[in-house]
Parts: structure tokens; C-alpha cells; sequence
């Protein structure tokens, strides 16, 4: 029925540091569907870098499969795993991470830089579209400094959906934003996943968990739990209900 | 599209960064310019040699007595001997390459015209010494060969002579001067010539039979030396042959033994003084290519900067889809840009330099296209060599590492 866009089997990955083995992932399974809105939650140590570095094909695993979008990661080599950044994953960052001095429009842009199929015309399009999409159509322009924490959070989610990603992935997008902003930009989020966009969420914070559909708990390189959230909360009434900000 | 995409990246990197980069590229700068300016001496300096000893007579030939006199202790062949007019005809009857041919003998001596006196050198040769050493007449005519003949008292006198025996703007021509108490009517005067290369004064000569001074002035019956002129610049070295030939079985020369006369050509004088210069242009622009490369140092260091200060952003560039190539090019394009700008602005101060040396230092310069072409594919590859070992190490981070960087 509903695609799979992620297939994990029996994922491992260990690091080699010096003559000690760390396991960080110990063998975990579980698929994300098209549509779904999951946070990946773990403390520190729990293998939820690890798994998010995986997810987002910029490791790979030592062993186990991972599928994405039809895909098996598991043999490609550098310039393929670059391929597949480029074409099925957006990514989110905690502080970011914009080029300095560039415009919105221009750092929205750069993921289609690197694709040879879109034209400059349509690359400027898609930039648009997406930068009104996080509602920053008034903003194409002003650089990141000229920009608030939230407004460069949304110019970073408009970068990631520019490439027409099949899942988003964002790494504790709202750690550097106060509570009225991160819920801002979950409401977005939750946007973004009406309108059949799959989001990964990983973060550390038990609250915006409560605004996914499903949360996936990892602790020691292990899944503890995985559950689906039958009480979305909705982030835009969490907001309204936040106190007024004087003015 | 692609590389037109890193090449808009590489040029937004530079524009942000414009300071930085008009500072490194002022290394690229200087070195391109010194280049430029150094080889345009060198030619400048090369060119007018050759002109000079051109303006000497372009196909003169000379023969000299005694062996060539590179040697240490060797005479200066003016009290040699060996050169007798015997040798002279031999070879205006048998070397057919050369066109004009004159036996010069040559003395110092007192020049004096009532109460002027100027010390000067009398050269006793035959009519072909005008056509040999490319001068013409200033008035006057030159003497004859029945003058020759008879070994008249007649002589033609350069401008430096008649500055200085006729101060009072007397016509010289048709007037008696007399040279070491010998008189001579003056029947010509010589066109200015000017100072040679070597700083000697050409117009200071006084010009007569060569049958007159050898008898008259000098009391020798051998020739101080012959000269003559090829037929055309490129039968020169052939000619040189030819009177070799001549000169060794006219003395006798058996297989063994050196040639005991000099005979050389404009040319290889011009080689001699041609590759001093080129000696001297080769250290000059020794000194401007270390400049150049510490330019090419400076491109490498600011690399090294940008690479590092840049690696959150090269792990961001990675993250959405930069493959290693793209990032190893854009850092590539990024140093020759700076490289070839630095060129381009090089080559335009480089003739400016050239230019004002010509116009405010009066050295002869002469830019050679070659330089130019050339030190801008120097930088060119400067820019790839020392782009290339930064732009490799960027391209080689790992994704993770560099977007966690701080």
C-alpha cells in the first residue's frame, strides 16, 4: 500500500578505536513509510548520531542492509552516496548551517548546484517555490545575518525540500531555537508532513516527540521502543496556547 | 553546466573575499610584472646591440693579423706584420662572396689646421671603405682610385674632426689641414655617425688613401687589417670560410699549424655581445620567476586558510550532494582564478613598468610577445600546482567530520 522509503535490516556499525571495538548500532531493523513524521529519540551514546549519519548516507554500515527509496547503500561508493544525498535526502541541521554573506535564495539553491538536470532557470524557480513554501517569500534576498534564528532555520527546511527529497532529515533542528521558535518550526514541520512529505526527526527533547507520529527510542545501539503516536499534538495550538510575548 | 556552476561558486568565493584575494594575488602580481618587464630590457638591450653594430656595416668583415686574441698574452696584432697587400689581392681575386673589399692601415696622429689642433686617427684605405662601413658623405666627394694610385695628399674628415680644427663654421671642404706636419686637402666630409655600443666616437677619424699613410704618415708596407663585406648577411659565415681558405695557403699553412690572422664577422660580434646580454637577461629573470613563485607560495597558503576555514562549509557542500571532484574544482578554479587574474593584471603592470623605463630611464626595451604568453601560462600552472594539494585535501574530508567542525 504505502511505499517503504527506508528499509533497515539488521543494521550494525562498529568503530575501531585503537585496538577497542565500539559497537554503536547492534543490530537494529525497522522501515519508515511514505508520509510518516518519525523522531528518533535517544540521550547521548544511544547511536542516534550514528544511525542519523546512516540514514543520511553520509556512513555507511558495517553490516545489515539499508534501503532507501529502492536503493541499497550498502555497496556504493563515495560519488554514489554524494548521488544519493543530492537526490533523495534534504537535510536540517541544528545550528544551520547557511553559507555566510549569501543570499536565502542563493543558499536554497545549492543543492541543485550540484545536480547537472536542473537548469538555472528552474534551480531559481524551485528556490522560490520553497522559500515561500517555510514562508519566507518577502526574504529572498537578506543573508543569513540579517536573518533571526527561526528565519534561518526556515531558509535552511526550504534548502532541504528544494531537491523534491523522497524524506527529510533533521538533526535537532530546534536545539538552538527557544520554545515559541521550535514550535514555530514544528508546526511547519507538521505542515510540510499534511502535504506527504516524510520527516526524520532526530532529537533528544521528549516534547517534540509528541508532535510526530511515531517515535523510534534507541538507547546502547539498541531500539528500546518504536510506537506510533495516536495523540499527535498539534504544534500551531501548542503555540497559541504559549503566553503572549510582550510586546 | 556543471563546471559553469563551480565556477560561479569559485568566483562568489573570491568576490567575498576580495581584500584576501587581491592580496594574494599581488605575489602573482609583482612576480608576472618583473617577469615582463626584466625580458623586455634583456630584448631592449639585445636589439639595440644589434642595431649598433649593424649601423657599423651589417655584412662587414674583418681580418686581422695575428691569431685571435682571446688567449692570454697575445698581442693586440697592430705590430704584426703578417698581413701584407699581397694578401689583399689574393683575395679580392678569389673569395667571390665578398662585394667590397679595402686594405686598412691606421695611425694616431696630431690633426692641425693653423692654429687648431685635434688629436685624431688617420685610416689609409681605398674608395670601398665608404660602401663597407655603410657611411655616407655629409659634402665633398670621395678620392679615387687613381688618387689611391698616385697616393694623393687628399682626405675626408669626420664631424668630431671638423668641430674641432674649424671651430668657426668654416666649410672644410677644399681647405689644407695637415696631420703629423703632412698636408692634405681636405676633399670630404663624413656623415655623422655618433658613438658606437662600445662608447667610441666614430666621427672622429680622418680618412685618406691607404697608399698615402702607409708611405707617408706610418712608413710600413704591411696593412693593419683588411676589411670587407659579405654579399649578403647570410653569406657572411661563408665568406669567413673563403678568406680563411685564402689567407692560410697565401701564408702557407700546413695542416697543424693555427691560422696566424683573425678574420670574424659582424655576426659572431654580434653573437659575442648578444649572449653577454642574454647572460644578464637569463639572472634577471632568474630573480623574477622567485618572485613568481613565492606568489605561487602565497596561492598556496591562502588555500590552506580558506580550505580550513571553510570545512563546515565543504561538509554542508558534501551533505546536500557535492561529490569530492566538485569540491576538489571548486577549489582548484578558486586558486587559478586568483592565479590567472593575478596574470592578467601582471602582464598590464609588467608593460606599464616596460614603458616607463623607456620613457623615464631611456632604456631600450622591447617587449616580446613570448613573455608575455609565456608568464601567463606560468601562472596558469602555478595556480593548478599550488591549488591543487589544498583543493585534494578538501575534497578528501570526510562529510561528518567537516560538518562537525568548529
Amino acid at each position: 500500500m504505502t511505499k517503504e522509503i527506508i528499509k533497515i535490516q539488521d543494521l550494525k556499525r562498529e568503530f575501531t578505536m585503537g585496538t577497542e571495538t565500539v559497537h554503536a548500532l547492534k543490530g537494529i531493523s525497522f522501515d519508515i513509510k511514505e508520509g510518516e513524521f518519525v523522531t528518533i529519540m535517544g540521550s547521548s551514546g544511544s547511536g542516534k548520531s550514528t544511525m542519523l549519519n546512516i540514514l543520511g548516507c553520509l556512513d555507511q554500515p558495517t553490516s545489515g542492509a539499508y534501503e532507501i527509496d529502492g536503493v541499497s547503500v550498502k555497496d556504493l561508493n563515495r560519488n554514489e552516496l554524494a548521488t544519493i544525498r543530492n537526490e533523495k535526502i534534504g537535510f536540517i541541521f541544528q545550528s544551520y548551517n547557511l553559507l555566510a554573506r549569501t543570499s536565502a535564495i542563493e543558499n536554497v539553491e545549492l543543492p541543485l548546484l550540484y545536480n547537472s538536470k536542473v537548469s538555472t532557470e528552474e534551480r531559481r524557480e524551485r528556490a522560490i517555490k520553497a522559500l515561500k513554501m517555510v514562508g519566507l517569500g518577502e526574504r529572498l534576498h537578506h543573508t543569513p545575518s540579517q536573518l533571526s534564528g527561526g528565519q534561518q532555520q526556515r531558509v535552511a527546511i526550504a534548502r532541504s525540500l528544494v531537491n523534491n527529497p523522497v524524506m527529510i532529515l533533521a538533526d535537532e533542528a530546534t536545539g538552538n531555537l527557544d520554545t515559541r521558535t521550535s514550535y514555530e518550526i514544528m508546526s511547519l514541520f507538521q505542515e510540510l508532513n499534511k502535504k506527504g512529505i516524510t520527516i526524520t526527526f532526530v532529537t533528544h527533547e521528549p516534547d517534540i516527540a509528541t508532535f510526530s507520529s511515531r517515535t523510534v527510542v534507541l538507547k546502547d545501539g539498541e531500539i528500546m521502543q518504536d510506537y506510533l503516536n495516536h495523540n499527535v499534538q498539534s504544534a500551531a495550538n501548542e503555540l497559541a496556547k504559549l503566553p503572549k510575548q510582550d510586546e | 553546466m556543471r563546471l559553469l556552476n563551480l565556477f560561479k561558486i569559485a568566483f562568489k568565493a573570491i568576490v567575498l573575499n576580495k581584500t584576501r584575494t587581491l592580496l594574494t594575488m599581488l605575489g602573482i602580481i609583482i612576480g608576472v610584472a618583473s617577469v615582463i618587464a626584466m625580458l623586455a630590457i634583456g630584448e631592449g638591450s639585445k636589439e639595440s646591440i644589434r642595431t649598433t653594430i649593424s649601423s657599423m656595416g651589417s655584412n662587414m668583415i674583418t681580418i686581422r693579423p695575428g691569431a685571435d686574441n682571446s688567449g692570454p698574452a697575445r698581442g693586440s696584432g697592430g705590430n704584426v706584420q703578417t698581413l701584407i697587400l699581397e694578401d689583399y689581392n689574393e683575395i679580392k681575386k678569389q673569395a667571390s662572396l665578398l662585394s667590397y673589399i679595402t686594405p686598412v692601415v691606421n695611425g694616431g696622429g696630431q690633426v692641425i689646421n693653423g692654429a687648431n689642433n685635434w688629436p685624431s686617427t688617420i685610416y689609409g684605405v681605398n674608395p670601398e671603405y665608404l660602401n663597407i662601413k655603410a657611411v655616407g658623405l655629409q659634402s665633398g666627394s670621395m678620392f679615387t682610385d687613381a688618387e689611391v694610385k698616385s697616393a694623393a695628399k687628399v682626405a675626408l674628415i669626420g664631424g668630431t674632426v671638423v668641430e674641432n680644427v674649424f671651430p668657426d663654421g668654416q666649410e672644410p671642404v677644399g681647405q689644407m689641414i695637415r696631420f703629423n706636419n703632412i698636408p692634405f686637402k681636405v676633399i670630404g666630409v663624413l656623415e655623422e655617425k655618433g658613438e658606437n655600443t662600445f662608447g667610441q666616437d666614430q666621427d672622429d677619424v680622418v680618412i685618406a688613401p691607404y697608399t698615402t699613410v702607409q708611405k707617408r704618415i706610418l712608413a710600413i708596407d704591411y696593412l693593419n687589417q683588411i676589411m670587407a663585406s659579405a654579399i649578403s648577411e647570410d653569406e657572411a659565415s661563408e665568406a669567413v670560410t673563403q678568406v680563411t681558405d685564402v689567407l692560410r695557403s697565401q701564408h702557407k699553412l700546413i695542416e697543424s699549424e693555427d691560422d696566424d690572422f683573425t678574420v670574424r664577422s659582424m655576426e659572431e660580434l654580434i653573437s659575442t655581445f648578444s649572449s653577454t646580454s642574454e647572460m644578464l637577461t637569463v639572472l634577471l629573470v632568474a630573480v623574477a620567476s622567485i618572485s613568481l613563485l613565492i606568489g605561487g607560495i602565497g596561492i598556496m597558503n591562502i588555500m590552506y586558510v580558506s580550505v580550513k576555514e571553510r570545512t563546515k562549509e565543504i561538509g554542508l557542500r558534501m551533505a546536500v550532494g557535492a561529490k569530492g571532484t566538485d569540491i576538489l574544482m571548486q577549489f582548484l578554479i578558486e586558486a587559478i582564478l586568483i592565479s590567472v587574474t593575478g596574470g592578467l593584471l601582471g602582464v598590464i603592470l609588467g608593460l606599464g613598468a616596460t614603458v616607463f623605463i623607456e620613457n623615464f630611464l631611456n632604456w631600450p626595451t622591447s617587449v616580446a610577445l613570448y613573455s608575455i604568453v609565456i608568464s601567463f601560462a606560468v601562472c596558469a600552472v602555478t595556480g593548478i600546482f599550488f591549488g591543487w594539494y589544498p583543493a585534494r585535501k578538501a575534497s578528501a574530508l570526510d562529510p561528518i567530520t567537516a560538518l562537525r567542525y568548529e
